[in-house]
């Protein structure tokens, strides 16, 4: 494992264009875009501020900079630097700002979600979408690019609009059975559209692709509901965290629950494995080579880290949440299924210290592993199933069905990991800092003593 | 004849006294006072010495008398012996006193007995007493303890009442607060619609009013217009557009929906083949048991054969997704699955009380002699096996040392082999007789040919001669003769004493010589030799064995086969 040299960037604005070959960050009002193999500065665009969105476009040609203070939105061309675009949404304001999948639109929300401006940049053209809902996720294309959802509200009810992404036509428009819907989401096959209400009551709806209600699923009433959703990439299994700190997996033929996954905090499951973090200061006991943490050579001058794998029962340290305050820190937030669909890693709000990895094919608790800080951020491997997840300490975490690694980031001045992504060929992940970036190499040979049964 | 009277008297006494005994016995206690009195007389008579004294013995006797007669002794009257005499008349008194004195004995006996019962009496009393006051304590006890409980029935009675009540009010809680989160809930919805509303009405107004400021700044600057990442022009909206849109959407849903479908379809002709191996499997476990567990009822025999039909249906059914067969197929196999949870449960009750059984056995039995049987038994049985094992090896070996037909014959059984023995022997003189039959026949074949060809020659030759004599006087002979002398005649002549000396036996290799002889006369033929013929040569053996198989041969040579002589030897063996 290779770390790169350390550079900066900022509001953590780093993104690898989706064919893989560039790396683009943005550092205050500045674009810089890398070569991902050489890391040479290929192009550097100058906007007119602080960038506070930044975004590729599907064909990896164009970089979108939204200056959310400011109203604006600048476009560069990667083939044509002299190439410019600016939009300029006006007194209106701007909140957020996206492309279509097409590369070739963007949509903008404005502030109050007053409308959803659809700016053409083949044409100029503009097009407004009224009336769009200010919630969790109110906006999903479909993974083929071809269908966008986007919730609405009108007259107190949530409504559903399907357009067609190619010429923006509506192609349906429904009302849903919901209090107050909360967020919308393709399946990966793009013919299932998952719907769910606000916290306050626990209801998903699944829609098909024309508009029929395919089915309801409400696990209790009453207490807070629905937290996270998310689709497994096979389109099989429709995850649902929600405040009681269980996963509901639903399938994609009746939409009932097949299982569910609870996070006690008492692990006495004998089948999953409890990784525990343990530090110790460097020099003391160094030359003990750890079974499930191999030891960079660069780590010696800081903290170290290893697993240890725990005897069951493990208790998982939790955090009472304060009843008094809204959206309480209890419940899953973070749900994610690994790119072959066979294990699913969560994390429970008042469990921060801990991850969940659960094996979908025998429906069980895998692993747990155990941070000695809260964990800020994870993601799988686009390939492979390898979770990588970050700590906000100068750490780099990663777990394959084989076993668990800890990894210190060897950088001078502290650089603490906040957040992660893997590049799309899953062999590098760049490491976000406050202000800085790093990339991380897996070697080949690495790989294979981190994840030796990676095959199975 | 006094003395007569006398004991007279005195047995007639005894019974009387006994007598009076038993009636006395009712009243016991004045008797018993009367007993107690009597030591007190008489202790008073020691003391006072009073009672008879010289003056008053008439008196005392008659007192005495008295006594008697009240104690029901009035036969035995003291007297005097004289009205003046102070003396008693012995017998009388005696008898008195011996009667007094049985009385005083029988009573003491009684008071003794009396006693005694009274003292058992009294212990029985005392016991009886005892028992009582514990009894009395007990109920004292328990009466207490009734009291006891009620008051705590009391109490709880009375919690239950404050709990109720209790519950009441909570419930009423529950209730009013729900009602107050309803309308609360009513309230807030309420105020979030009217909120929203005016949210709406805001960006309304909002939206209207940047319009009206014809927001100068709202606007796109771009360098030049890009093409469209696929390349094509931009379609109008038209209404061919919309109805393509709804086309590729449906064909869209329609393909995932085949997907699912195929998918499905896959797992469904999987589990029904899982379910169809189930089931034969099932079948398969359950058939062979049926008769011995069921007793083969012919309601069970009926099942089964509409069991196997249905799973024929089945199986033809696979191919086809028909509802009916699906039906009858899952039907079948919860039949058969019910069956073979009754089967499991059964075994399991039977199960469970062997162990009953084996654990009452064990109660029965010490663990320790058990084993003990185990171990002697287990012991025997190698024992057994080992022996077995010898046996099976020394039959090994001898059968592979020596493995005739006698030996195996010999692991069969005794009596065939016996059987065997002596066929086989006979069999084996059979086979001999048989082939000396054979061979003779053979030769009496050969020798009947021999003898039609030595004929023929014969007659050739004289033919020849004949001829050569006739030629020889015409006046061409010369020529002829010539040739002919050189050929057959010479030949037949140096044939002839050669077969007239070989031997039967050796007749094989001469009679082939003969023939390579003959060949070069095509004319000539092999005439079944007649009986005649035979005669005529058996003539030249005369062995009386020989004549019984002559008219074998005769037979054979008439029928022309073989399998007809074995037969008609076979006859002849056998009758």
């Amino acid at each position: 494992m290779n770390f790169s040299e350390v550079f900066k960037q900022t509001n953590q604005l780093c993104k690898v264009s989706p064919d893989g070959k560039y790396l683009a960050t943005c550092v205050q009002y500045r674009l810089v875009v890398r070569d991902v193999s050489t890391l040479q500065i290929l192009q550097l665009y100058t906007c007119l501020d602080q960038v506070s969105h930044m975004e590729w476009s599907s064909d990896s040609l164009f970089i979108l900079c939204a200056m959310y203070n400011r109203g604006l939105v600048q476009v560069w061309s990667l083939e044509q630097p002299d190439w410019h675009c600016k939009i300029d949404e006006g007194s209106i304001g701007l909140v957020s700002s996206r492309w279509s999948p097409d590369g070739r639109h963007i949509l903008n929300t404005t502030e109050f979600h007053l409308r959803v401006t659809v700016w053409s940049l083949c044409t100029k053209a503009v097009s407004y979408i009224k009336y769009p809902k200010a919630c969790q996720k109110g906006i999903d294309f479909s993974r083929d690019g071809r269908y966008m959802a986007l919730a609405e509200r009108r007259d107190c009810k949530d409504y559903v609009c399907v357009f067609v992404c190619d010429d923006w036509h509506l192609l349906r428009h429904f009302e849903t059975e919901t209090q107050d819907l909360a967020g919308l989401e393709w399946s990966p096959n793009g013919c299932v559209l998952a719907v769910w209400d606000s916290c306050l009551e626990y209801k998903v709806l699944l829609y098909s692709l024309d508009g029929r209600l395919l089915s309801t699923y409400s696990a209790y009433e009453w207490s807070l509901g629905v937290k996270s959703v998310s689709w497994s990439p096979s389109s099989q299994f429709l995850a649902i965290g929600s405040y009681d700190e269980k996963v509901r997996i639903l399938n994609h033929i009746t939409w009932k629950k097949i299982t569910q996954f609870e996070h006690p905090a008492i692990i006495d499951n004998t089948k999953a494995t409890v990784y525990k973090e343990a530090e110790k200061r460097p020099g003391v006991g160094s030359d003990e080579m750890p079974l499930h943490n191999i030891t960079m050579g660069a780590t010696l001058f800081n903290t170290q880290s290893k697993y240890e794998i725990c005897p069951l029962p493990v208790q998982i340290p939790v955090v009472k949440p304060d009843p008094d305050r809204a959206s309480p820190k209890i419940g899953i937030s973070v749900l994610a299924f690994s790119s072959d669909s066979r294990y699913l890693a969560t994390k429970n709000d008042n469990m921060a210290t801990a991850v969940w990895v659960w094996d979908m094919q025998k429906m069980s608790l895998e692993a747990v592993l155990e941070q000695t800080s809260a964990v800020r951020c994870f993601q799988w491997d686009p390939l492979r199933p390898r979770l990588a997840l970050c700590a906000g300490n100068t750490k780099l975490y990663l777990w394959s069905p084989g076993g668990c690694v800890s990894v210190q980031v060897p950088t001078e001045g502290g650089f603490q990991v906040q957040s992660l992504n893997w590049h799309c060929s899953g062999d590098s992940l760049i490491l976000l800092g406050k202000e800085q970036l790093c990339l991380c190499y897996m070697d080949t040979d690495q790989e294979d003593n981190c994840s030796p049964d990676k095959n199975m | 004849l006094h003395q007569n009277t006398l004991d007279f008297i005195s047995v007639k006494n005894y019974e009387i006294s006994s007598i009076s005994h038993v009636t006395m016995s009712p009243s016991r206690r004045n008797n018993l006072v009367s007993m107690y009195s009597f030591p007190l007389s008489k202790s008073s008579y020691s003391v006072i010495s009073a009672f008879c004294t010289e003056d008053n013995i008439p008196q005392c006797i008659s007192y005495i008398n008295q006594e008697l007669a009240s104690l029901g002794l009035s036969s035995t009257c003291i007297e005097a012996i004289s009205p003046g005499d102070t003396g008693l008349s012995t017998v009388p008194a005696l008898n008195a006193m011996y009667e007094l004195l049985q009385i005083h004995r029988r009573s003491m006996c009684n008071l003794e007995e009396l006693e005694r019962e009274q003292l058992r009496k009294s212990s029985t009393l005392e016991h009886i007493q005892m028992s009582n006051t514990r009894l009395k304590d007990q109920l004292e006890l328990s009466i207490r303890e009734k009291s006891g409980l009620h008051e705590t029935e009391r109490q709880l009675q009375l919690k239950i009442k404050t709990l109720q009540s209790c519950l009441k009010t909570e419930k009423d809680e529950v209730q009013k607060l729900q009602s107050v989160i309803a309308s609360r809930a009513s309230q807030y919805s309420h105020d979030a619609k009217r909120k929203e509303r005016e949210a709406v009405k805001l960006k309304e107004r909002l939206s209207q009013l940047l319009i009206d400021r014809k927001d100068k700044k709202l606007a796109i600057d771009v360098l030049n217009c890009l093409g469209r990442a696929d390349g094509k022009r931009r379609h109008w909206k038209t209404t061919k557009a919309t109805s393509s849109h709804e086309d590729e959407m449906y064909k869209s849903l329609l393909s995932d929906y085949e997907a699912s479908q195929r998918s499905l379809m896959l797992e469904n002709a999987e589990l029904k083949k899982v379910l169809q191996q189930m089931k034969k499997e099932m079948m398969h476990i359950l058939s062979p048991r049926q008769p011995s567990t069921r007793g083969a009822t012919a309601d069970d025999s009926q099942e089964q054969v509409s069991e196997s039909h249905t799973c024929d249906a089945s199986r033809e059914s696979l191919d086809q997704y028909c509802e009916h067969a699906r039906e009858q197929l899952t039907n079948s196999i919860r039949q058969q699955w019910r069956k073979l949870r009754n089967h499991v449960e059964r075994l399991d009750s039977q199960a469970s009380q062997a162990q009953n059984q084996l654990e009452s056995n064990k109660e029965v039995i010490p663990r320790e002699t058990h084993e003990d049987e185990m171990e002697r038994m287990r012991c025997e049985v190698q024992q057994c096996r080992e022996f077995i094992h010898a046996q099976q090896q020394l039959l090994q070996q001898q059968l592979n040392t020596s493995f005739d037909d006698e030996t195996a014959a010999l692991l069969n059984d005794c009596y065939t082999l016996e059987e065997k023995e002596r066929l086989k022997e006979e069999w084996r003189l059979f086979e001999e007789q048989k082939r000396n039959f054979e061979r003779e026949r053979k030769n009496f074949t050969e020798a009947a040919i021999r003898l039609g060809r030595e004929k023929k020659a014969f007659e050739e030759d004289r033919a020849s001669w004949l001829k050569n004599q006739f030629l020889n006087m015409t006046p061409f002979t010369h020529r002829r003769r010539y040739s002919s002398s050189d050929g057959q005649s010479a030949l037949s002549i140096s044939n002839e004493p050669e077969i007239r000396m070989s031997s039967v036996k050796s007749q094989l290799a001469k009679s082939s010589t003969y023939t390579t002889f003959s060949t070069p006369r095509p004319s000539q033929s092999a005439p079944v030799p007649s009986t005649t013929e035979l005669y005529r040569t058996l003539r030249l053996i005369p062995d009386s064995r020989y004549y019984s198989v002559t008219l074998l041969v005769h037979r054979v040579l008439r029928s022309g086969g073989m399998s007809i002589f074995s037969l008609g030897e076979d006859e002849n063996s056998f009758t």
